[in-house]
């Protein structure tokens, strides 16, 4: 057993600097009460842009430690840059909703920071073990955050719901790794990715479909994603707009890691679960939000179907399509955030309203906004030359290169089927007869996250490359054999 | 033989206290068969050689767990009778959904094999005689190989205190509450005044 020196926790350490901020920031609130929310929730931006620093400043080379739990490596790496940079977009948006209704509460910023650190573990996860104690911390932390308008009743439901339904998966979720340590007897990804290859039991790919029915819910991907439209229209809206923008991504993450280390050697077995789930979600995503009303489930329904387009990258099982993945989650992060700081803005009188009828004749009441909304809607439906068109193609184009044409059609024709809801909150915001305007202060920091989202949305077009470079480096990273030679050494050493 | 016996004691303990945990009309009593239920399961648990496991058992479950449950269950005022109306209706689902588990289980198991190089993967693998005991293997490994899923554990415990606070804590006014430093900080003579008292006449 090797002597732990600080040094070796090295690749953990925007982890760490985030859990320790974490606790200084809630001994602070406590200490200060709920006044010092706006204070705590500027310093958990603070904190989270400092981890970021501390990321980049990193090298990314693959490192694993704490027993092989713990793993750093280009995809890790990129996936938990885009995880904080989703934690601070949320946050940002946030704070002034949070003195709109009433939840000025200073664990709120304390929670999205707690759930972040969750993401960021799961990211990195290389056991089955470290992988359960990260979602569940995540988990947990948005559980609180869904019912945190506790006296209301919508909020305190889609808490609950949450809560139900999320335990249920988490059980459903170890009763798969149950089944695969009783097989191997290893929890760790690279012991498992070696018993795997060499043998296989019916044992393992009933565990197999299970700890991916566990992920699925977490992605909300069809058929676990019931609980998606209730949470997103019941919660408060800022941590609906945190619900959409940062943990999928980071659950996406672990499922990636999960299919292509651990079960790369199950990737026929695999294969044809991805396909099915993604082509439901596809499906159910653009038919579903055909005939809602209010634009939070309108949203959900966005993202479930989403969530379908990015799962097709992963059925292409290679460096282009996870690449394809990558592009796509970051320009959809972007793009949800910039939607849900205009939707923050819907309210009236004091009021928040959340029915696309509310929306109609924005454009003359508020055109700033109203064109904000615009091309928002008009890049999430996939029109060129707007970013979400270039997310959808690259998507596409890793399905026909490997060959899944059937994905790669009804794709399209789904996204056509999910363009007539999103043009159709841009007609109502241009061409229906004004209703009452809406409350015009905006704080300045969601006009920042609107103005970036709506800035990378546009000039996108001019420089793909940089991004899908970025993309490719860290998906490669999954595909590069080496690191087989590491876990060994690894292990050898311990 | 014993062994048998004893396994089949458990079992069916279990399995009945289990059914009148949810049969129960009385909550208290459902409470109170669901710790049968615990100590029974930790008999099995101790017939599998896992004894660190089945004190762990009755210790947290039925030491903390079950008696928090009572609490619960005696301090909440619930109606449970109009909780269980209607539940009748989600049997057959019930049914449905535990026979294709079942169903599942029995296929794994009938069909169930290690791998053959399962037994080098185990981080401790256990020893049959004179080998270390479940406790000290468990200790040997928590907090060295397994610090990181302990201390995130932690974490975790963290994040539900504070979730069980933010929902559930409210601060009501006129609520008297103990302030240590101004009992300390106290003198007598903010408190007390000394008169001087004729007798027979009152202050």
């Amino acid at each position: 057993m090797s002597t732990l020196t600080l040094s070796h926790l090295s690749p953990m350490l925007p982890d760490l600097f985030l859990a320790v901020a974490g606790m200084v920031l809630l001994v602070a609130g406590v200490l200060r009460g709920n006044e010092s929310t706006d204070f705590i929730g500027r310093a958990t931006i603070f904190c989270l842009a400092i981890a970021a620093a501390l990321l980049i400043g990193m090298e990314w080379s693959r490192a694993e430690i704490l027993n092989g739990m713990f793993l750093l490596d280009p995809f890790a790496g990129f996936m938990k840059l885009l995880v904080i940079g989703g934690l601070i977009a949320s946050v940002a948006l946030s704070m002034q909703y949070l003195h709109q209704d009433y939840i000025v509460r200073f664990e709120y910023p304390v929670l999205v920071l707690f759930s972040g650190i969750g993401m960021m573990l799961m990211v990195s996860a290389h056991d089955m073990l470290a992988l359960y104690v990260g979602l569940e911390l995540q988990s947990l932390a948005l559980y609180v955050l869904a019912a945190i308008r506790r006296d209301h009743i919508k909020s305190a439901e889609a808490g609950m719901k949450y809560f139900v339904l999320g335990a249920i998966s988490s059980g459903i979720l170890l009763f798969g790794i149950s089944l695969l340590y009783g097989y191997t007897g290893t929890t760790n990804f690279a012991l498992l990715a070696d018993t795997l290859s060499a043998n296989m039991s019916l044992g393992v790919i009933i565990g197999l479909v299970f700890v991916l029915a566990g992920i699925a819910f977490k992605i909300s991907a069809v058929p676990f994603h019931m609980w998606t439209p209730d949470v997103y229209e019941g919660a408060p809206t800022s941590v609906t707009a945190f619900f959409a923008i940062v943990p999928k991504v980071a659950a996406l993450a672990l499922l990636i890691r999960l299919l292509f280390e651990p079960f790369s050697a199950l990737q026929d077995q695999w294969h044809q679960i991805i396909w099915f789930i993604s082509l439901a979600s596809m499906a159910l995503g653009a038919f579903s939000g055909l005939v809602q009303n209010n634009i939070k489930r309108l949203l959900a329904y966005s993202s479930i179907g989403n969530m379908g387009y990015a799962l097709i990258g992963v059925a292409a099982a290679g460096e282009m399509g996870i690449t394809a993945v990558v592009v796509y989650l970051t320009i959809y992060m972007v793009m949800t955030a910039g939607v849900f700081g205009v939707v923050l803005c819907m309210r009236r009188d004091g009021q928040a309203v959340e029915k696309i009828d509310d929306l109609s004749g924005l454009s003359q009441n508020s055109p700033a906004l109203a064109y904000a909304l615009a091309i928002l809607m008009f890049s999430l439906s996939g029109i060129p030359p707007l970013a979400g068109f270039f997310g959808k193609f690259i998507i596409f184009q890793a399905a026909v290169e490997s060959g899944l044409y059937v994905l790669a059609v009804l794709g399209v024709l789904t996204s056509v089927v999910a363009a007539n809801y999103y043009l159709r909150v841009i007609k109502v915001m241009f061409f229906d007869d004004p209703a009452d305007k809406f409350d015009s202060e905006i704080a300045f920091s969601r006009k920042l996250i609107i103005g970036f989202s709506i800035f990378v949305t546009l000039v996108f077009i001019l420089n793909p490359s940089s991004l899908v470079e970025k993309s490719r480096a860290a998906a490669s990273a999954l595909f590069n054999d080496s690191h087989y030679v590491a876990a060994e050494s690894n292990t050898d050493a311990s | 033989m014993l062994t048998a016996l004893a396994f089949y004691l458990f079992a069916s303990v279990v399995l009945m206290s289990a059914i009148m945990v949810i049969t129960a009309r009385n909550p208290v009593h459902s409470v109170l068969f669901l710790i049968l239920a615990f100590f029974n399961a930790s008999g099995l648990f101790v017939l599998l050689g896992a004894e660190f496991i089945a004190m762990i058992l009755v210790i947290v479950y039925v030491g903390a767990v079950a008696v928090l449950f009572l609490f619960v269950v005696m301090m909440l005022d619930m109606d449970f009778k109009n909780l269980r109306k209607g539940a009748m209706q989600y049997v057959p689902m019930g049914i449905v959904i535990g026979g294709v588990l079942l169903a599942e289980l029995i296929t794994i198991f009938s069909a169930w094999k290690f791998a053959p190089d399962a037994d080098q993967n185990l981080a401790v693998p256990f020893k049959e005689e004179g080998g270390l005991t479940n406790t000290e293997a468990l200790g040997q490994v928590l907090y060295t190989d397994y610090v990181f899923a302990f201390q995130v554990s932690g974490l975790i415990l963290l994040v539900a205190m504070i979730g069980a606070i933010v929902l559930t804590l409210r601060h009501r006014d006129g609520v008297r509450r103990q302030v240590v430093s101004k009992q300390q900080t106290r003198k007598r003579e903010d408190v007390l005044e000394v008169k001087k008292v004729t007798p027979g006449t009152g202050v």
